[in-house]
């Protein structure tokens, strides 16, 4: 347990991606990347709760009793959500309703509770508070990559404004439609977790079993 | 073990073993307490911002249904194009009972002397108010062009609201669009698909008998094609509630006297 706050920070980034190594998040990461604006809030909301969250829970850490330790954390976790869905309504409403229930849905996102329970449960709130803001950096650095991609290569643009010309609106990209699909988030995912497996080979799993030459009878 | 003795009341609570059971139940109560009033709070002081939001997307939805929205405008200037009316869906008739800017149709279906409870009802919204706020558009020679009548009803998972442009001869369709619903993202919510509300534009309510015709299917019926609109794929109790919920507020009791007048070219 030597971590640095540094390290705590940018762990989660690349070498121990809530998305790309543990695998968790991806419901919500299909959905809101089509545009990169939706997925920018999506970042900032779950980023928010992760950090404040793990806060909160890590101030209670010696109170909680450990028999009813899963509901407190899910009564942060979820007044916490509200609070970002209330803001969002208030204040960023188209989007909002693009993010329909993807902000409620935060609250089951495996990478909160995951923070919760494992990290913040067993140590001091700056440091929760610091592993909390990083896994969601993480969760968002994923979010974004695949938003770039989709919505670029999707619509021609990044962030609204247009990239690249589409047929469409007289210019010369034919946009490939089926990456404004929720699919073609896995494809897109799949790849960035084998490019980073490449990059990180400590990253790749051991087999849980190994095919063995039968010999023939 | 002397520190333990010195400390007071809330010293002993918090040295407490947590799993006791009299701790368990107040940091539950205090936990749930504290969310609680910070949920509230955050609800009761935002909710005049969200409103306002609420009532800005409802008048970029008419204006949306009508075809006249382009993005950047200005939506209360826009609005302003439409002239609102208080409908006695009885009659078909305009009332001016109720100030038509301000009046709320949605509330007053709460409110016992302005609504009545539905015996028949199709589109699962219960009580329904006997008036309605329409807006009109009329061209620049002051004819009427088109009427946006508010519709809504239940569908798989929530209450579907929204508004249908009929032209002014109270029978084609010019669209229809639905701003506030909870059905799934990619199945029912796909009613917020431009190509499938494009399907609306164009179609006929009645037959050449008067008959109400126009029905949300998934195979076109024995009324023809331009009475019929695609249901859709992997939504069908979605597009079940759609289906009655136009088929209801196009019908008697809805505003089937309101559309005889426009056909008859009584406004």
């Amino acid at each position: 347990m030597a971590q640095t706050k540094k390290d705590m920070l940018v762990d989660p980034l690349v070498d121990n991606n809530p998305i790309t190594l543990q695998v968790l998040g991806i419901c919500s990461a299909l959905a809101v990347t089509s545009s990169l604006q939706v997925a920018f809030v999506m970042t900032l909301a779950v980023t928010f709760v992760t950090a404040f969250s793990s806060m909160f829970i890590s101030i209670l850490r010696n109170q909680i009793p450990s028999s009813i330790r899963i509901i407190v954390q899910m009564v942060i976790i979820a007044s916490l959500v509200i609070l970002v869905d209330q803001v969002l309504k208030a204040y960023a409403f188209e989007i909002s309703k693009t993010l329909s229930v993807f902000v409620g849905l935060i609250i089951t996102n495996c990478i909160v509770m995951g923070r919760a329970e494992a990290f913040a449960m067993s140590n001091p709130p700056v440091a929760s508070f610091i592993d909390g803001l990083g896994n969601g950096m993480g969760y968002g650095l994923i979010l974004m990559l695949v938003g770039i991609i989709r919505e670029l290569f999707g619509s021609g643009s990044l962030f609204g404004i247009t990239i690249l010309e589409t047929v469409n609106n007289g210019g010369w990209y034919v946009p490939n439609g089926m990456l404004l699909l929720p699919p073609s988030a896995f494809f897109v995912i799949g790849l960035l977790i084998w490019a980073f497996r490449t990059w990180k080979p400590n990253q790749v799993e051991e087999r849980e079993y190994k095919i063995q030459n039968v010999e023939a009878h | 073990m002397a520190e333990t003795q010195s400390k007071g009341l809330i010293g002993r609570f918090l040295a407490a073993s947590p799993d006791s059971v009299g701790k368990t139940l107040f940091i539950a109560v205090a936990v749930c307490l504290v969310a609680s009033m910070i949920v509230s709070t955050a609800a009761v002081s935002l909710r005049p911002v969200q409103e306002i939001n609420k009532k800005r997307d409802k008048q970029l939805n008419v204006l949306q249904v009508a075809g006249l929205y382009e993005p950047g405008q200005n939506v209360a200037e826009a609005f302003a194009a439409f002239e609102p009316q208080v409908l006695d869906l009885e009659t078909g008739q305009f009332t001016d009972q109720f100030d038509a800017a301000s009046f709320d149709d949605l509330a007053a279906a709460q409110d016992p002397e302005l609504s009545r409870a539905l015996d028949n009802d199709p589109a699962g919204i219960g009580r329904q108010s006997r008036y309605k706020t329409v807006y009109l558009l009329r061209e620049e020679n002051g004819d009427l062009d088109k009427v946006i009548l508010p519709i809504h009803g239940y569908g798989l998972w929530s209450t579907l609201y929204g508004f249908i442009a009929v032209e002014e001869n109270g029978n084609d369709i010019f669209g229809l669009q639905f701003y506030q619903h909870g059905e799934t993202p990619g199945l029912g919510a796909e009613v917020d698909n431009p190509r499938w509300k494009s399907l609306w534009s164009g179609k006929k309510l009645h037959d050449e008998s008067g008959a109400l015709q126009i029905s949300v299917a998934k195979a076109q019926g024995p009324a023809g094609p331009e009475h019929h609109i695609d249901a859709l794929a992997g939504a069908t109790l979605t597009s079940v509630g759609v289906d009655n919920l136009v088929k209801f507020w196009m019908g008697e009791e809805g505003y089937a006297p309101f559309l005889a007048a426009l056909q008859a070219g009584e406004l």
